[in-house]
């Protein structure tokens, strides 16, 4: 049995809190965290962010044959999500019986990414959901 | 000091199985779903466990009362299916609250009521300045053998409660516990599966030690059923909690706001404190709410809760427990069987 045990731990506060960097030179942030701006180089400032998690679904597909390890998922949508804050990303959409849409908004679930067979570790991190709507609440 | 609920906040899945389809698979008839008493049940969709649960219902109570992870100094995260049999349900939350490192932290185990258990040992260290606040939580994705008795209402949910000494939404004025050896309901190590002892999970179990924990707190705190404007007991059904009210004397309206169980079935070690949440979520300064739980092997811990005028400031800032109900999506028993892992690929 594989064990990626070390890879999964070294990401954890990025998919668990999308956990990025931002330069207060430019306001470009960036998911997967940067060390070095490109747009700023020596000139940057760099300080670490964590994103919201609210985006819009810029597309989407729905995998039917999926690998091995996600195919008691199928079928299931991937989408590119435009975080708020401006980086895109990719992830799961899940609770979306109404189906997906381009342009709908979304918020981070905490959810299972995937399991090491049954004796492996569990790994856990970010997907995406249809924002909430609350009886008395702001937007979450 | 007054110690208590600093916030509190819930998750349910989304996803739902009428107990008419469950009896539709396995022939059992009505007679089954009206003796229960429940409607239907909530189920967890395929990337769900008692983790991702815990985690989702602690992020809740933190938003509802906009309260900085870094001040909590303990997590106890209360279950009977937490996904390792060796390694924390309680560090993987806290990671993903973002606390700091400076926390001490442990699962519970004692069936039904791990989770107010987690509460109690909050409410200790609260109490004796260890800690600013403490995180107890109460999750599970029960289980339940195809086809047992069990699987009609075995379902999914957690609560999170902070509890802390300042700036208190619900002061916990009193706890009181039960405790016994009593083989009602177990789960051996490895198995899938609990077994029960039947009838025998009534008489000498639930109803003993619900009423000896809420008789031995209404005595200590020398309260009666009728200075409660509120009563939360464990919901393994919905006749149970029913029946024990009427024992002890509490009325049909003083537990209807938090008998959530006809509406998604039995959440475990979340039961009792998704029940407290949906009547803290309408619940006024001034009213008193009394908890009893239960856990099978076997014991009851009591609490009598005061709300605070805090809790008109926080109660919005989160999702409430009828956000969650409403929120149900309908799986036939095959798409259950799915959700439930119950389909060997």
């Amino acid at each position: 049995m594989t064990n990626h045990a070390p890879r999964f731990w070294r990401s954890i506060p990025q998919r668990y809190n999308l956990s990025g960097t931002h330069c207060t030179c430019c306001n470009e942030y960036f998911f997967p965290p940067r060390n070095l701006c490109p747009n700023c180089r020596r000139g940057a400032h760099l300080e670490e962010y964590t994103f919201k998690g609210t985006g819009t679904i810029i597309t989407y597909t729905t995998i039917y044959n999926a690998t091995e390890d996600f195919e008691r998922l199928t079928p299931y949508n991937l989408a590119i999500i435009q975080l708020d804050e401006g980086p895109k990303i990719t992830g799961q959409i899940v609770s979306s019986s109404a189906g997906v849409k381009i342009g709908m908004r979304v918020r981070p679930v905490f959810r299972i990414l995937g399991k090491e067979g049954d004796k492996g570790i569990i790994y856990y991190g970010t997907k995406f959901a249809p924002l909430l709507e609350q009886s008395c609440a702001e937007e979450k | 000091m007054v110690s208590g609920i600093v916030s509190y906040g819930v998750y349910i899945p989304r996803f739902r199985i009428r107990l008419d389809e469950i009896a539709r698979v396995w022939g059992n008839g009505e007679e089954i779903t009206e003796g229960l008493r429940v409607f239907e049940k909530s189920v967890p969709d395929l990337d769900e466990d008692t983790v991702t649960i815990a985690v989702e219902a602690a992020r809740n109570a933190l938003q509802r009362a906009r309260i900085d992870p870094k001040r909590i100094g303990a997590i106890y995260a209360g279950s009977e299916s937490h996904p390792y049999a060796v390694k924390p349900t309680a560090t993987i939350v806290g990671q993903a609250v973002c606390t700091s490192s400076s926390f001490t932290a442990a699962d519970f185990e004692f069936a039904c009521k791990a989770g107010t258990a987690a509460l109690q040992a909050c409410l200790g260290l609260v109490g004796s300045n260890l800690i600013d606040l403490g995180l107890a939580i109460g999750a599970d994705v029960s289980q339940g053998a195809p086809g047992d008795m069990l699987e009609y209402t075995a379902a999914a949910g957690g609560a999170a409660y902070l509890i802390g000494s300042r700036d208190v939404a619900a002061e916990i004025e009193g706890t009181y516990s039960f405790t016994t050896d009593t083989p009602d309901f177990w789960r051996r190590e490895g198995m899938p599966y609990p077994e029960h002892g039947g009838r025998f999970t009534g008489e000498p179990a639930y109803f003993k030690h619900v009423t000896g924990a809420a008789r031995g707190l209404l005595e200590r705190m020398g309260s009666a059923p009728e200075d409660y404007d509120y009563a939360v007991f464990h919901q393994p059904n919905g006749k149970f909690p029913v029946r024990v009210a009427k024992m002890l004397g509490f009325s049909k309206k003083q537990i209807e706001p938090g008998l959530i169980v006809p509406l998604i079935g039995n959440t475990y070690s979340a039961s009792c404190l998704i029940g407290l949440a949906a009547t803290l979520d309408i619940a006024k300064p001034g009213e008193r709410i009394f908890v009893t739980s239960f856990g099978s092997g076997a014991g009851s811990d009591a609490f009598s809760i005061s709300v605070k005028d805090k809790i008109e400031e926080i109660r919005c800032g989160a999702s409430s427990v009828r956000d969650y109900i409403g929120e149900a999506e309908y799986l036939d028993y095959a798409m259950y069987a799915k959700h439930k892992g119950k389909l060997r690929i």
